[in-house]
């Protein structure tokens, strides 16, 4: 394992190795220590490697996130893999606002609770809350799964194209366009791998899923007067 | 941007420490805002005596002034002590209103920054670090502390533009965000004889809640009517004589992390703000939730 300490070498200088892991022998294992609260750790990663990292990050951590697993032992700011492509990102702690933001594929997990805009336009990506998540998230999702085991904030999937929601516990308050929908066997399979590759100890069979009712995708004459 | 720092203590060994750990926080902060920077820090509050700190950019001929109309009009030892462009006057609290006056009448170029029994309000244009070179803030003992760190969208870079804003004796506020209806309020304010010095929307923000609070509302019943009358995007940290608040709009868009020990409870516009705190890695840290008001006090 290689070791990166953020009290003393530099910020630049980890994410140069972590994107060119071939220049260092293919390492496969990296961990990174006194993170300190820095922005931009192991951003734009891509090549199937391990990052540790030993405490809480700033903002964008794991950004644009190709094929690399990510394992935060701490919290993380806003923007938590943001536009990630695939590959793996697990927080142990909470993350801020827009985590998984973008997100065209992969898994994000949160162990903790995620704040507002989790998911804020996801497109394609799997992203597994433990705890709650805050308002205003999915907004404009168009594939992928939110899986959240505790409870939804206000307006959850506002104008909503696609992607399904599956929350636990109380959603109380769904966005416009977003409806409760039929939880199928193919849903409940889905959740049941996405729960268990994100070491979640639920039943499938407790969620309730959420989804769009396609009311927004065409003008309607109807609301010309609305104009 | 704007970064904000606070920190309130509960463990009194560490007052001591408070102008160092607040002033550490806050140089952090820098690069979300390198126009202007400010603190507030509340000593222990005195039961007869207040302080006022003032301004001005002319502080060789204001000051000199003020200091021989206090000798020539007060009748009692001065006390009396200079820090750059500022100075603190310590003085009966029978005597505070006639001193404002002085100062109004004698150095009309000078701004009170703040009055009250324990806070002192220091800032000015420029970086952090040179703000808390200047003020001598990192040598500072006190209770809690508030800091802010300025990059300006709405107005200009003034020293009155700086943040903490003082909103009434001992209270204060500093914002990150913008508030798009802060026109109107300050016409409202104005009508209301509110003194409103600067085309800021964060000094409207401080106004609005010195005149909810004139007219009898306690600063937690005056923030949550300001989730109501304040448009726009505010985190908002607080301070008043034993108190520490905090307050974001409901969208939250702008970052808060907030720490709290057995030692103090602490703010930070990012959790790098924090990591030098004591015993950082066994406090709990969160994230404070939207349209809720949290408060502290001794």
């Amino acid at each position: 394992m290689k070791n990166f300490d953020l009290k003393k070498d530099s910020l630049s200088s980890l994410n140069e190795a972590l994107q060119a892991p071939h220049d260092h022998d293919n390492q496969i294992d990296w961990q990174v220590t006194n993170p300190r609260g820095s922005h931009a750790i192991a951003v734009g990663l891509d090549a199937p490697i391990n990052v540790s990292i030993e405490g809480s990050v700033g903002y964008y951590c794991g950004g644009m996130n190709k094929q690399a697993n990510i394992h935060i032992f701490g919290s993380a700011g806003p923007g938590l893999g943001e536009n990630m492509m695939s590959g793996k990102i697990i927080v142990e702690g909470d993350a801020s606002q827009y985590a998984g933001a973008t997100g065209n594929g992969g898994l994000l997990v949160v162990k903790g609770n995620a704040a507002s805009r989790c998911g804020i336009s996801m497109k394609g990506i799997d992203i597994v809350v433990h705890g709650n998540i805050g308002h205003m998230s999915a907004f404009m999702a168009q594939s992928g799964n939110l899986v959240v085991l505790g409870n939804a904030g206000e307006a959850l999937g506002d104008s909503l194209y696609e992607a399904n929601l599956f929350v636990r516990g109380s959603a109380n308050d769904l966005g416009a366009d977003c409806i409760e929908k039929e939880m199928k066997q193919k849903h409940l399979e889905t959740l049941d791998s996405l729960l268990r590759e994100a070491e979640a100890d639920a039943k499938p069979e407790d969620f309730r899923r959420y989804g769009s009712a396609r009311e927004l995708y065409h003008f309607k004459i109807d609301n010309a007067s609305d104009y | 941007m704007c970064g904000i720092v606070g920190l309130f203590l509960k463990d009194h060994s560490l007052q001591n420490q408070l102008g160092q750990l607040l002033s550490q926080m806050l140089i952090t902060m820098s690069d979300r805002g390198p126009d202007s920077a400010g603190v507030a820090i509340y000593g222990e509050p005195a039961n007869t005596e207040s302080k006022i700190t003032i301004q001005s950019d002319k502080q060789n001929n204001d000051f000199e002034t003020l200091e021989s109309i206090l000798r020539e009009k007060l009748d009692e030892r001065l006390d009396i002590s200079f820090k750059d462009t500022h100075a603190v006057i310590r003085a009966n609290n029978t005597k505070i209103k006639f001193i404002l006056e002085l100062i109004e009448n004698y150095i009309p170029r000078a701004r009170v920054m703040s009055v009250g029994s324990s806070i002192e309000i220091y800032k000015e244009t420029g970086m952090p670090s040179s703000v808390i070179d200047r003020f001598s803030i990192h040598k500072m003992k006190g209770s809690h502390g508030i800091g802010h760190t300025r990059m300006a969208t709405e107005s200009e870079v003034t020293t009155l533009g700086a943040h903490p804003f003082s909103t009434a004796p001992d209270e204060c506020l500093v914002h990150n965000g913008s508030l798009s209806n802060h026109n109107n309020l300050r016409r409202n304010l104005v009508r209301d004889g509110i003194k409103v010095e600067t085309e800021n929307d964060s000094e409207i923000a401080a106004a609005y809640l010195t005149n909810q609070m004139s007219d009898g509302a306690t600063l937690g019943e005056a923030l949550e009517k300001g989730l109501a009358d304040l448009d726009g995007f505010f985190t908002f940290v607080v301070g008043t004589k034993r108190g520490f608040g905090v307050l974001r709009d409901p969208i939250a868009c702008k970052p808060a992390v907030m720490a709290e020990t057995d030692q103090y409870v602490a703010f930070g516009s990012e959790y790098r703000a924090l990591v030098d705190l004591p015993n950082i890695t066994q406090a709990k840290i969160w994230e404070p939730e939207p349209s809720t008001v949290y408060f502290w006090t001794q």
